[in-house]
């Protein structure tokens, strides 16, 4: 085995090329759904057949509203008329976006806090570990529903919306980084290297950017699937309740469930079905990713591991106790 | 405060093994802990006050659009959002302080709310966590004692997809399968509509309707009442016990590592018994931490559910003021669920200190 190179030090490939058997299997599996929400996310304009928000085709005939999948209509209409196929695709498009504002929101805020929490410590820690904890333990649903209704104030259009449910989740992911940057950051405080930083004259944000920040960065692939998975459910909770984005701006698993609830009384599945299927597959898909990551991070849960591929940072991951219970906390 | 329960055990000195803090310790652990309730409160509360009110006046917010200008300012006039936002808090933290959380637009104080559908919350709480324990806990051991087979992959993937699976698409699903296609069990609310009639009838009743059927004394009536409760049950306890589940089975493998099980081994003891009898109950014991945050989780998740089955509860009730943008009422079921959140949570960590002795501080 040559020196691990860049690529297999990358935080997927390290940990697939560390994995074995079952364990293997969940990660491709979770990894093969990622990569399809990810495609159908980007190529939803190609694949669709229609907007969505179209309620006729090219000719001008209007959709027929609650029609039974079909040859022109492979996943059927809905009860407003819309291509249930093309919103199902669209909704990826938006779900990916909500991730990606929420996701990168949370990390920047809940990172910073964490750091700065962590490293100066005294008060001012005291004061945001208190309040931290107390908006970790509150339903993150109920919390996402007010943030919701400040910033948009109930429906608003596609940036509109896909900004106001992201920093609804935002609120609700800073205390998780900020928890576990905070727990890296004490740890790593006290190690020599922070100590010898100090002494040879370096400033304080020096020392927490360049020297704690850069080792204390371990948990993040986990939070971040963790994350990933529940700001889809944030999402589809929020637009199940009403609080999503306008059908016409953009399409939205979440909502269309609401609007499902009907039809599944009436025996019209297909609405309700195909958007639910969706959310499920690729929360799972991004769940199984990461979980795999995070048994493969603790020693006790690792099936076996391939001595080809031990690298340096397998013996760290070996000798300090892995970061399950921080993260098993966010479930 | 999840933070003390689950961070405590890595805290735990030698000494609190050693027994050396005894009865005393553990009172000063409850006061210590019931005083934190306070600033725990305190923040919800203020979080909630500061994200509802910075922006605007509930009235606005709810009635903008229909009223003019001047109707418009003279109702704000008159609740006196006009005020400095900091006497409006102030008042605002005194009228909570004395057990007020606001009026409802239609004119119901918001604690006369909560005491009218609680009830059905916590029934449907309470349902949810049995689910939970009856599905998660065995399958849990299972998982364990199968590791790294299949029989424990499928397990993991369904705990994933228990996790995956939005509360209300698993309501949708269900009743689509058990209400529409087998016609089984009733599709939506909380008993059929003559029952509850007579359920109403009783003399004081409790709002929990299997507590008040039986009470009836009538076995229809509680088999109505039961099937009502089974789909809205699952759909909200097939969450948590996803949860159960792999705390129970990374916890029990933690534990087969120990060496008083690597003791029971060599002495014959069969791999199915170690699970059974020794591993079992040290792993039960995370579960009792976890609790409080999952009760957060099930009141979120209850909103859902309510909507999806049209169960009368507080949900179903916070669902319907966000639709009538009725924010005082939202403001005061949230701020009031958040101070249920830090009262459960609290006597959670209580229950957990007196099973754990390494969980007090």
């Amino acid at each position: 085995m040559s020196k691990p190179s860049i690529w297999t030090r990358l935080p997927i490939v390290h940990q697939y090329r560390q994995s074995v058997g079952l364990q293997r299997g969940m990660l491709t599996a979770g990894l093969v759904i990622c990569a399809v929400f990810l495609l159908a996310a980007l190529l939803a304009p190609i694949i669709a057949p229609y907007s969505y928000n179209q309620l006729s085709d090219g000719a001008g005939d209007t959709f027929t509203p609650r029609q039974a999948p079909s040859a022109e209509h492979i996943w059927g209409t809905t009860i407003a008329g819309y291509d249930v196929f093309s919103r199902v695709l669209w909704g990826s498009r938006t779900a990916f976006l909500v991730i990606v504002v929420s996701v990168l929101l949370s990390m920047f805020l809940g990172i910073l806090l964490g750091l700065v929490s962590g490293y100066i410590g005294g008060w001012v820690d005291r004061v945001l570990v208190v309040i931290a904890d107390a908006v970790y333990a509150f339903p993150s649903l109920l919390l996402a529903i007010v943030s919701a209704i400040i910033i948009s104030r109930g429906q608003s259009d596609l940036w509109g919306g896909i900004f106001a449910t992201a920093i609804s989740i935002t609120v609700v992911f800073i205390p998780q980084y900020f928890r576990v940057i905070r727990a890296e950051t004490v740890r790593i405080k006290s190690e020599a290297f922070v100590e010898a930083a100090q002494v040879m004259g370096a400033s304080t944000w020096r020392v927490m950017f360049r020297h704690v920040f850069r080792n204390a960065t371990r948990t993040l692939p986990l939070v971040f699937t963790l994350n990933a998975s529940e700001a889809i459910l944030t999402l589809a909770g929020l637009g199940f309740l009403g609080f999503g984005i306008e059908p016409s701006a953009a399409a939205e698993w979440g909502y269309d469930l609401n609007r499902a609830i009907e039809d599944v009384t009436a025996g019209r599945w297909w609405t309700a079905v195909f958007p639910g299927v969706a959310i499920v597959l690729v929360v799972m898909g991004i769940t199984l990713v990461g979980e795999s990551l995070n048994d493969l991070a603790d020693p006790r849960l690792r099936t076996r591991r391939r001595a080809s591929a031990a690298t340096p940072a397998d013996a760290v991951a070996a000798t300090t106790p892995a970061a399950r219970n921080e993260i098993g906390e966010t479930e | 405060m999840a933070d003390t329960a689950t961070a405590a055990p890595t805290t735990a000195s030698p000494a609190a093994r050693k027994g050396a803090r005894g009865g005393g310790s553990l009172w000063r652990y409850v006061l210590i802990r019931f005083l934190l309730i306070f600033p725990t409160i305190f923040i919800l509360v203020t979080t909630v006050f500061l994200m509802m009110r910075v922006t605007g006046d509930p009235i606005t917010a709810a009635l903008g659009g229909q009223l003019t200008p001047a109707q418009l300012e003279e109702r704000i006039e008159a609740a006196g959002y006009n005020r400095p936002l900091i006497i409006q808090y102030l008042e605002y933290l005194g009228q909570i302080f004395r057990g007020d959380f606001g009026t409802t637009l239609d004119g119901q104080p918001v604690v006369g709310v909560l005491l009218r559908y609680g009830g059905a919350t916590l029934e449907l709480a309470f349902y949810a966590l049995i689910v939970a324990f009856i599905v998660g806990i065995p399958l849990g051991m299972l998982a364990a004692a199968l590791r790294d087979r299949w029989g424990d992959a499928v397990l993991r993937v369904f705990a994933i997809l228990c996790y995956a699976t939005p509360v209300f698409f698993a309501g949708l699903v269900l009743k689509l399968v058990f209400s529409v296609w087998l016609g089984v069990l009733p599709s939506s609310g909380r008993a059929s509509p003559r029952v509850e009639l007579q359920i109403g009838r009783i003399d004081n009743p409790t709002g929990i309707y299997t507590i008040d059927a039986i009470r009836t004394g009538n076995p229809a009536y509680i088999v109505d009442v039961l099937q009502h409760a089974i789909m809205p049950g699952i759909a909200l306890g097939l969450l948590t016990a996803g949860v159960f589940l792999r705390l129970v089975r990374t916890n029990v493998i933690g534990t087969l590592a120990m060496p008083y099980i690597d003791a029971a081994r060599s002495r014959g003891v069969s791999e199915y018994r170690l699970v059974r009898t020794h591993a079992y109950k040290p792993a039960l014991i995370p579960i009792i931490t976890v609790i409080g945050l999952q009760i957060a989780m099930l009141l979120g998740g209850a909103v859902l559910t309510e909507t999806t089955f049209e169960w009368m509860g507080l949900g179903f009730q916070l669902s319907e003021y966000l639709k009538a943008r009725d924010y005082v009422a939202v403001q005061g079921i949230v701020a009031l669920l958040a101070v249920i959140v830090a009262l459960t949570n609290f006597i959670v960590d209580i229950i957990a200190a007196f099973i754990d002795p390494r969980v007090r501080y």
